[in-house]
């Protein structure tokens, strides 16, 4: 699996800078490296991508004018550009629609735009593509259609967060190390799907198989071994952490710090009513969590293993004194729980579009709001939590800018445990 | 191979800004888990919050490079408060989820393109130390000092001193902290919090003042860190929070040494791994290409990070009998 091959040293070198610049520097902005770029002789630029649902766009024709000062571009092969100006000014930059591939417009705001170069002295102007005409859709019809949005992703939070709350209510470990097992998931779908050319209905479960092996592996090899060396929680905790940060790293020496995709992530986008409009993707997605969670709930109210794993969470002690064999029923949980993270990482993989080795991560976080909100240890409550954050979070884009989507869900997070640190469905005896 | 430059490379890791500046955090987790059992998992928010106040305050304000330093010291106590209010009197583990939460609130909200104007979003901010005149407080003539691998321009000179001095006040204030009647409070509250409670302390007011004086610390990291490098919001991120967290660890939780010695341990390990790995990928000794021997190196902190919590969770410096996270 070894993608990234080095040619010669100097690519290397590149190569390194590349990676070096992404682990330090982050989330930072790189500089297009190819960028069809004019007016490098200035100090300040005007930069972007122009890119299709992730599908780079070259030869699209780019103006920036203002400031008495007027430029154009053609975008490169990897869809980026950029253009040097002058003076630190407003400048606006055009899109030319009539160089887009037939039938793509700029669907989010007008083909031109006003930009204001910052402190940096460069900014970056993206421009919302795709097939379709301009989105100029009312208030309640994006609404409902991010509210939709909202359920679909906060379904699939809940199928990880859930297992995040059964193996805290089972072992009483805050496990960090639950997002690489949603990125794990998706790698694995990445793996049987696109490295082994196994049709995608067969890597989807191949894949959520392997999630199983990994939640069994750990439970054996590491959780139950250090249960059985009497491990306090926070130390399980700070291990929990070690074991993110080894995930994680590993799964980027494996697969690289781009983006991959699964077979058939740009799925057409089928009207249903209104301005709404899903892709067949979304609904195959919601349909899975849905029946999922559904399984997941019988198998936990109905089942003599579910009936015990309430019995764990409860009251392990008594659990135990009433014959019920912990071990094999934490070891279920992990299975369990890898299995439903799993999946999710491959339902957040079409949903994103993209497979990053730091995606886990990203909603790790989110998970942790989603079973806090809910009460911690309560599964249920885990997935009503997730549910309101998956929302919360694609409806606020609405009001606050998007890239602070997030914040809002954390802001929530903390007001919780501000006002009720039990959560909605939790008792109170648990927050100590 | 060429081990001189590996050799060379490696000691230089002993003595920089960012060493020192990992040290100033790692005293910080030291006060907050290691004497006052408080989980914080968002030292690198502090540390966000102490870099940008100074940057922004001479940067956006106009103001001199010491007031905006000050400035940066008080947004990180006005941080903890903010943290402590909520969670301070819920378990631990809650603590530990409300802080990440927060450090990546704060990074986000420094992400952003809504304040880009203030905070230059993902470019972060640059330029602030010759506009506050902290360039210019240099007292040390330009030319170059020091032997071998240890050698510095007079710019990093002067970050180098800076930042030893407020390190040293640090350990200073932090050891006369300890070994007085409220650092002894504070330590009662770690094994026993009812127990101090009975005595009639108030136990919230405090690991409140544990929480500020932890994240002082946190916050003087990351303005050292500012006077080196660009304020960037990429490096705020919650793995530096945990790279942390493995040099305290390293060192010793509750000691006052451990946590510099610890970051010096780290940071040398660091500069070695990320100078042989590579090497021995070039060399054909290690079958990965070199994107993947620079990766090999944050598997191992992590693997470390388990094998030291499980095996070791005094540290090297530490005293078991003070691990009271260890059952």
């Amino acid at each position: 699996m070894n993608f990234l091959s080095v040619g010669n040293p100097r690519r290397l070198l590149k190569l390194l800078i590349v990676v070096f610049t992404s682990l330090i520097i982050g989330l930072g902005l790189l500089t297009p490296a190819n960028a069809d770029t004019v007016g490098e002789e200035y100090d300040y630029a005007v930069l972007g991508n122009v890119k299709i649902e992730g599908v780079a766009v070259g030869g699209v024709r780019m103006v920036v004018e203002g400031a008495g000062y007027s430029a154009e571009t053609l975008t490169s092969d990897d869809g980026s550009w950029l253009i040097g100006v002058p003076t630190k000014d407003v400048y606006s930059v055009t899109l030319d629609e009539s160089t887009l591939p037939a039938g793509v417009v700029v669907l989010e705001g007008e083909p031109t735009q006003e930009v204001e170069l910052g402190l940096s002295g460069r900014v970056v102007m993206n421009f919302f593509i795709g097939e379709g005409e301009r989105n100029e859709v009312s208030f309640v019809d994006q609404f409902i259609s991010r509210f939709i949005y909202g359920i679909n992703f906060g379904l699939m939070l809940g199928l990880a967060s859930v297992g995040l709350s059964l193996v805290f209510g089972t072992t009483g470990l805050s496990n960090f190390a639950h997002g690489e097992m949603v990125t794990f998931g998706a790698v694995a779908a990445l793996v049987f799907g696109v490295f082994m050319q196994l049709p995608i209905w067969v890597a989807i479960p191949l894949a959520v198989i392997a999630s199983a092996g990994m939640g069994w592996s750990l439970d054996a090899g590491l959780w139950k071994p250090l249960r059985k060396k009497g491990l306090g929680i926070v130390q399980l905790m700070i291990v929990s952490i070690g074991l993110s940060l080894t995930m994680r790293y590993i799964i980027q020496f494996f697969i690289g710090g781009g983006t991959e995709q699964l077979p058939g992530f740009d799925s057409p986008k089928i009207s249903l009513f209104g301005a709404v409009a899903l892709s067949s993707n979304d609904l195959y997605s919601m349909g899975i969590s849905i029946a999922v969670i559904i399984g997941f709930a019988v198998w936990l109210i109905k089942t003599k293993t579910g009936k015990a794993t309430r019995a764990i969470s409860d009251n392990p002690d008594l659990a135990a004194a009433s014959g019920i064999d912990v071990d094999k029923v934490i070891r279920i949980v992990w299975i369990v729980a890898a299995s439903l993270a799993g999946l999710s990482g491959v339902l957040w993989a079409y949903f994103r579009p993209g497979i990053k080795w730091d995606m886990g991560t990203q909603i790790l976080l989110l998970i942790f709001a989603a079973v806090t909100l809910g009460g911690l240890g309560t599964a249920f409550g885990a997935l009503i939590g997730a549910l309101i954050v998956g929302i919360l979070v694609e409806t606020s884009g609405m009001f606050i800018p998007s890239d602070l989507k997030y914040v809002g869900a954390l802001v929530v997070l903390i007001g919780v445990l501000m006002f009720r640190p039990q959560g909605i469905m939790g008792r109170k005896q648990r927050i100590g | 191979m060429d081990w001189g430059t590996i050799i060379n490379n490696t000691l230089a890791g002993l003595l920089t800004p960012t060493t020192i500046a990992f040290a100033l955090a790692a005293l910080g987790l030291a006060m907050h888990f290691g004497f006052a059992g408080l989980l914080n998992f968002g030292i690198a928010g502090f540390m966000a919050i102490g870099a940008y106040g100074y940057a922004i305050s001479v940067l956006t304000f106009g103001l001199p490079w010491w007031l905006g330093m000050i400035i940066g010291v008080l947004g990180s106590i006005a941080f903890a408060i903010l943290l402590g209010v909520p969670t301070l009197r819920l378990r631990g583990d809650y603590l530990a989820i409300v802080t990440i939460a927060a450090a990546e609130i704060a990074r986000l909200l420094f992400l952003t393109t809504a304040f880009t104007d203030v905070t230059g979003s993902a470019d972060g901010l640059f330029g602030y130390n010759s506009a506050g005149g902290f360039t210019s407080a240099n007292p040390f003539p330009p030319g170059s000092y020091g032997f071998g691998p240890w050698t510095y321009n007079s710019e990093t000179l002067w970050v180098l001193t800076f930042g030893l001095g407020v390190l040293a006040l640090c350990i200073w204030f932090l050891w006369a902290l300890m070994r007085s009647p409220w650092g002894r409070v504070i330590k009662g509250i770690r094994e026993d919090e009812d127990a101090v409670r009975a005595l009639g302390k108030n136990v919230f007011a405090y690991k409140m003042q544990a929480l500020i004086i932890g994240g002082v610390f946190g916050g003087l990291g990351g303005i050292v860190y500012a006077a080196f490098a660009n304020v960037s919001p990429g490096v705020y991120v919650t793995s530096i929070t945990f790279f942390i967290w493995t040099a305290l660890l390293l060192g010793g939780a509750a000691t006052i040494f451990g946590p510099v010695i610890g970051s010096v341990i780290f940071w040398v390990l660091q500069a070695f791994l990320s100078n042989i790995l590579p090497e021995l990928a070039i060399n054909g000794i290690l079958p990965v290409d070199g994107t993947q021997a620079a990766t090999l190196r944050f598997v191992l902190v992590g693997i470390g990070l388990m094998l030291l919590v499980i095996y070791r969770p005094q540290g090297i410096f530490g005293d078991k009998r003070e691990m009271t996270f260890v059952k």
